[in-house]
């Protein structure tokens, strides 16, 4: 589904991705994990289409289509969803509105109709109770005056009505209580399936408790230095960063 | 409905100008350039009594001794005012039974504008009297608005049936001599509404005028005048929409608006004509008086505008609250893009006790434009505990444009309460790529963004105004982002 090769990516100057590696294929789930500043969140703007990054050198190829050909929100509507770290607030628009906009230019990209006014309420409803969101937040502004919980339910909530065929989440963990890590893991876990994959990017493996991940890769310096299975998380967070880090320096040094 | 930005944006395509086209509808016009005789002609052509000739008269002599203003944050080339068509109307005036003996092709302009002004209007319970140019061309539901002594007709007819009313409203909250514009108007007009709303009545619909200037070379002056009697209401919504034009359209109107005593009057209107091209190239001009008096204790009028056409805006819709405990009300979007200039505010003077006045204002830049918010609040001596809330926010898009605030405070009884706020914002990055991200593209989510900022004002319009007004933000914003 998603093939990166030998991918650097700079911003003014400074070089943050730096000879990255991966491949996902359908039904996979990836856990990305690493210390502050290697370069995860960068990862996920990049596929994302965020135009600051410089790539510098590499390719990513997503579903056969060189990505870098397609403008961010012909990605989007190719199935590729990004779980903001900090989701945005737009004043006065609803998320419903919001919504049923992203959904309908998916379905003409598609070939689709739009969808109707109730086939969407219906759709969301569905949906709501999956992330077990309240009613009124989907007649609020897109985000504005979320708790920190609440936007990162409302992420899920619109992968859910979005179905991406790649849904990378950013650090979607961070700030949550144990109750809404459950929901937002929940969530996740009803939307997997042998059709679509998730990169879960996060810097604590305590979200791996509730979504079991396929692989997981420890980044660190712009590239993944170490790749296992869901006992590396578990390793990790016993033996912290710093162990991975000398390795990886080790490994440099020879 | 919370969906009505999603079908909306849907709809745009495409960034010319959406109402550019002509119609060619058989024209009798007055010989170019104004003097007594153009005067004297229109008059004539319109059968008007003896007073108004003499009105007009007046105002054409006061006229000749003035100059025109330029204290207005807008910069244009100087109007040459015998190089105008004074007046233009469409030959065949039948009276009409049925929209059928409507001349077909400007039933035609109407439907191209998207105005349903046959069974889908009158379904939706709003009655609309069509101004084509200078002259009244259809009207509907008459005799639903005659049961209850509502009169809703072209100010024309007006001066010619109801001439004791024009008599004693007519230049009373706008008087010929308050200002250039007016007095020309007064000089010229060539047509307009007229709504006189009787004692204790709710008016049963929602009155809706579309005016259109359709000849070449002709400036459009039009003049309406609203009377709501004691205890009664009406909403009255206008809009506007004109076809490509190369040479500038001069266009001055007059709206007079009295509130006697309980009444309310609430004044809609979407403005949309043409702003010239990209290039800054042709456009209207539009320098437009309008002011509404709060005669009678406890009465209200509100302004609610969007204003996303004219190459130069001009226009202060005004507010003088004489009666004790009346209520006065701006809410105001105005979008400027590409060469465009407005400078637009309101005035709310405060005579009475008790007197309250909101102003919202949103201005949206883009492009090369300038957007100017202009606005004065005044209380007097005897307004005791006057009160004012005003919130003046602009948005720019890009780094070419400008937004500029003149606020005028004038506070003249210690008691009163005048409060300012005012915010500059730009559309942020974050914002646009959290729309990328959902598969949403650069000019639908700008709409989204500027739809959901306006949001405040937007909602103060009726309805199927306010769907009208969300298409217009957002094809006036096409192109602005790239």
């Amino acid at each position: 589904m998603l093939s990166i090769k030998d991918l650097s990516v700079s911003i003014n100057g400074k070089t943050i991705l730096d000879g990255f590696n991966l491949e996902i294929k359908a039904g996979e789930v990836h856990a990305i994990m690493g210390p502050n500043g290697t370069g995860k969140s960068t990862l996920a703007s990049v596929i994302a289409g965020r135009e600051m990054f410089d790539v510098d050198r590499g390719e990513i190829t997503y579903r056969g289509q060189n990505l870098f050909d397609m403008a961010p929100e012909i990605r989007a509507r190719e199935g590729i969803f990004l779980g903001f770290q900090y989701p945005v607030e737009i004043p006065g628009v609803s998320m419903a509105s919001f919504m049923r906009t992203a959904i309908n230019e998916k379905r003409k990209h598609l070939g689709l109709d739009p969808m109707s006014g109730a086939e969407f309420l219906k759709l969301m409803e569905e949906k709501k109770k999956l992330v077990e969101i309240h009613s009124k937040l989907t007649n609020r502004s897109v985000n504005e005056g979320f708790s920190g919980g609440e936007k990162k339910k409302n992420e899920i909530f619109q992968m859910a009505l979005l179905e991406p065929r790649l849904a990378i989440l950013d650090e979607t963990d961070s700030g949550l209580d144990i109750d809404a890590l459950k929901v937002v893991a929940n969530g996740v876990n009803k939307l997997r399936s042998p059709e679509n994959a998730t990169i879960i990017i996060t810097h604590y493996q305590r979200l791996l408790d509730f979504i079991i991940p396929d692989y997981v890769h420890v980044l660190f310096d712009g590239r993944i230095v170490k790749s296992g299975d869901k006992s590396l998380a578990l390793e990790l967070e016993s033996k912290g960063y710093e162990w991975v880090k000398k390795e990886a320096n080790m490994a440099a040094a020879h | 409905m919370e969906d009505k930005s999603n079908d909306i944006l849907d709809e745009v395509t495409g960034s010319e100008y959406k109402y550019g086209f002509y119609t060619d509808v058989e024209m009798e016009q007055a010989p170019k350039g104004l003097t007594e005789d153009t005067i004297r002609f229109i008059s004539a052509k319109k059968n008007e009594p003896e007073f108004m000739l003499d009105i007009r008269l007046k105002a054409f002599r006061h006229w000749q001794t003035l100059k025109e203003p330029r204290w207005a944050h807008v910069k244009y080339q100087p109007i040459d005012y015998q190089d105008i068509i004074y007046y233009s109307a469409p030959l065949k005036k039948p009276k009409l039974e049925s929209l059928n003996e409507v001349d077909p092709e400007l039933l035609e302009t109407f439907e191209k504008l998207g105005i349903p002004l046959q069974e889908q209007k009158m379904l939706a319970g709003v009655a609309v009297d069509a101004v084509m140019d200078s002259v009244s061309v259809a009207t509907t539901f008459r005799s639903t608005l005659a049961e209850k002594g509502v009169i809703f007709c072209s100010f024309s007819e007006a001066v010619r049936e109801y001439p004791e009313l024009i008599k004693k409203y007519m230049g009373t909250v706008v008087p010929y001599t308050d200002n250039f514009f007016a007095a020309l108007n007064t000089a010229v007009f060539s047509d307009g509404s007229f709504v006189f709303i009787p004692k204790g009545v709710r008016c049963p619909l929602e009155l809706s005028t579309y005016f259109r200037i359709n000849a070449a070379n002709t400036g459009q002056f039009e003049r309406t005048l609203i009377v709501a009697e004691e205890g009664s209401y009406v909403s009255y919504m206008e809009g506007c929409t004109a076809p490509i034009r190369d040479e500038n359209q001069l266009h001055a109107a007059i709206v007079e608006i009295i509130a006697h005593k309980d009444s309310e009057v609430k004044y809609a209107t979407v403005q949309n004509w043409w702003p010239g091209d990209k290039n800054g190239k042709g456009g209207v001009y539009n320098f437009v008086t309008k002011r509404g008096i709060c005669e009678g204790e406890n009465s209200k009028i509100s302004w609610t505008q969007v204003e996303t056409g004219s190459a130069i805006t001009w226009k202060y819709p005004s507010l003088i609250l004489r009666g004790d405990n009346s209520t006065g009300e701006f809410y105001s979007v105005a979008v400027t893009n590409n060469h465009q200039q407005a400078d637009t505010g309101t005035k709310m003077i405060h005579l009475g006790k008790n007197t309250r006045s909101t102003i919202i204002s949103k201005g949206i830049s883009a492009g090369f434009s300038n957007n100017s918010y202009r606005g004065l609040v005044k209380t007097t001596r005897r307004a005791e505990n006057a009160r004012n809330f005003s919130q003046c926010d602009s948005l720019l898009l890009g780094d070419k444009c400008g937004a500029h605030t003149f606020p005028y405070i004038e506070v003249g009884n210690k008691s009163s309460i005048v409060e300012h706020e005012a915010t500059t914002s730009k559309i942020s990055e974050d914002q646009l790529f959290y729309c990328l991200q959902r598969g949403i593209d650069m000019e639908s989510a700008i709409g989204l963004i500027v739809n959901g900022y306006a949001k405040e004002v937007l909602s103060k319009l009726p309805m199927e105004f306010a769907v009208e007004a969300q298409k217009l933000l957002s094809i006036s914003l096409e192109g602005s982002v790239g």
